[in-house]
């Protein structure tokens, strides 16, 4: 399986491909958001709401054979672009590897002045709640 | 008399910019205005030549800044037909001035089990200040319904006033929808049982001519930067006598008359009401913000804004999956709708993406968002610089969008 760096490379091509063109960006962010897959309706929870964000978003895990999962959603396409990237990078691996991995893609293409600071602060909650899920499995894990 | 747009919009240095690579489009203007080069100069000018601290300066800069912040008073008191200029009191914004009626107004004539009226169309400036106080004094917020076109429902207003109702507090234009409220019906009403009127002119103060004795209002209260004028300022009038029966608000410098440490006397009307240095710069440039809107004159741009309202109606309502909300009979300047399938927040997003400005939530009045079973609109508000042009912008990108989810 790819690295994450392998990932985040791709990412950061498609994104170049785009180049500087704001709306391009917005409506691709969009397109990818609406193919991800559906959330469980008996996971959307208040409980499984990330705080923090100006958007709805759902996020719940699955967590076998040492591999986190991740399962996302959010009332509004954009969010949902934004998350289906994250999950991209860090769905399906270990929890040491989703704690090791450094996000760096997310400034490389330049995702704050897309979706300005309010919803990059949005976004900065969505990894500290997938990582302290990759952190809980972890500890769980060490205990076992 | 037609206005030159061209040449009003050359007034307005930030509207010639390009943002995302696409020119500006600014239809944000429920939110607020953009400033004439003139407000913007007379800022600079106050602190470049006059700057100084008003009333009782012994010199000569402290006399002209005075008699400039005085003049401001004066164009107010004209621009809403006040009596006198003793009625204008100077805030730091609607919100300031409704947290001031109740404050003062509210803490010595609302007692335990007495009623204030609001209506469901309020922005929260002007639901909570009221809720604060009636839960400090035992009063009872009582708020009147309205429709689906999201106009006010009077006869259920009439049913609500009674000989407790102390307060009618209701928004003159719904800054969420542009809804022209029947405030004159609203203010006989509630005077024939002896409460009294404050309007939130937050919205009406640039889109209809203002005349608190025709309309004979208790309060109104409005802001500066909605009318061209500078941010932080903002104005409330009052009938002298309700002004002069009303306890000060904060106390300091200026609202006294005399102090000893056993008692102070305070000031007349409206010192008593400021405290403190007031925005003094702002207050100054304001009187430009006013020349500009005399110069115009007020039916003139409103006609202007009527006909490019109504020429986005007609347009943004051809696009497949556009709905309206808000379609009251009496409305001005503002167009608020959802796209079907689409979040109100994605729709602002893709339209800023293409240079155009809006504005999108619940533009601080959930209960109305509650009443109609939505978390936000999408809101298009119109100012005078706003052209038919811009409208077909906003359409083009719109129906770009709304393809999206409406094939």
């Amino acid at each position: 399986m790819t690295d994450t760096r392998e990932i985040q490379e791709e990412i950061i091509d498609e994104f170049s491909i785009l180049g500087d063109d704001k709306e391009s960006t917005i409506y691709y962010i969009m397109e990818i958001g609406n193919k991800l897959p559906p959330f469980p309706e008996n996971e959307r929870t208040d409980e499984n709401i990330i705080k923090g964000c100006q958007s709805k978003v759902w996020l719940t895990t699955k967590f076998e054979d040492n591999k986190v999962t991740y399962l996302a959603d959010s009332n509004t396409d954009i969010t949902k672009g934004l998350i289906s990237l994250l999950i991209r990078v860090l769905s399906n691996r270990t929890p040491q590897e989703i704690l090791d991995t450094e996000l760096y893609f997310i400034d490389k293409i330049g995702m704050s002045s897309i979706i300005g600071s309010q919803r990059s602060n949005g976004l900065a909650s969505m990894i500290k709640q997938m990582k302290l899920f990759a952190l809980a499995y972890q500890q769980s894990k060490l205990k076992v | 008399m037609g206005l030159n747009i061209n040449d009003i919009r050359n007034q307005f240095p930030v509207l010639h910019q390009e943002v995302n690579g696409k020119p500006l489009v600014y239809l944000d203007n429920a939110a607020t205005t953009q400033k004439p080069q003139s407000v913007i100069d007379a800022l600079a000018n106050y602190y470049e030549k006059d700057n100084s601290n008003i009333h009782r300066g012994a010199h000569t800069l402290a006399a002209r800044a005075t008699d400039y912040f005085e003049k401001t008073r004066l164009m107010v008191q004209q621009f809403t037909n006040a009596r006198e200029p003793e009625e204008i009191i100077f805030t730091k914004g609607t919100t300031e001035s409704i947290n001031l009626v109740a404050a003062t107004f509210g803490r010595k004539f609302v007692q335990q089990g007495d009623e204030i009226i609001i209506s469901s169309l309020e922005h929260h400036s002007n639901i909570v200040p009221w809720q604060m106080l009636c839960k400090e004094k035992g009063a009872v917020l009582k708020v009147i319904p309205i429709n689906d076109q999201g106009e006010i429902l009077v006869e259920e207003f009439d049913k609500l006033l009674s000989s407790r109702t102390k307060l009618v507090s209701i928004v003159h234009v719904s800054n969420a929808l542009g809804t022209v409220n029947p405030v004159k019906h609203i203010i006989e009403k509630a005077h024939a049982v002896g409460a009294k009127v404050l309007l939130d002119g937050a919205q009406s103060s640039s889109h209809l001519t203002i005349d608190v004795q025709q309309l004979d209002c208790d309060f109104f209260a409005f802001s500066a930067h909605k009318i061209y004028g500078p941010t932080g300022l903002g104005v409330l009038y009052g009938k002298r006598e309700v002004l002069e029966a009303m306890p000060p608000y904060m106390g300091g410098g200026e609202m006294i008359k005399e102090v000893t440490f056993e008692k102070t006397t305070f000031n007349d009307i409206p010192f008593k009401f400021e405290a403190g240095t007031p925005n003094i710069a702002d207050v100054i440039a304001f009187q430009k913000a006013l020349e500009f809107v005399n110069g115009l004159g007020k039916s003139n741009m409103v006609a202007h804004e009527n006909e490019v309202l109504r020429y986005a109606e007609e347009r943004l309502r051809t696009i497949k999956g556009f709905i309206p909300i808000g379609e009251a009979a009496d409305k001005v300047s503002i167009l608020s709708f959802l796209i079907q399938g689409m979040h109100p927040f994605d729709v602002g997003m893709m339209l800023d993406a293409a240079g155009i400005a809006v504005r999108t939530g619940h533009h601080c009045t959930q209960p109305l968002m509650n009443r109609f079973q939505i978390e936000g609109t999408v809101r298009a508000s119109f100012s005078v610089y706003n052209t038919k042009e811009e409208v077909d912008i906003l359409y083009q990108s719109l129906s770009k969008i709304a393809k999206l989810k409406n094939k």
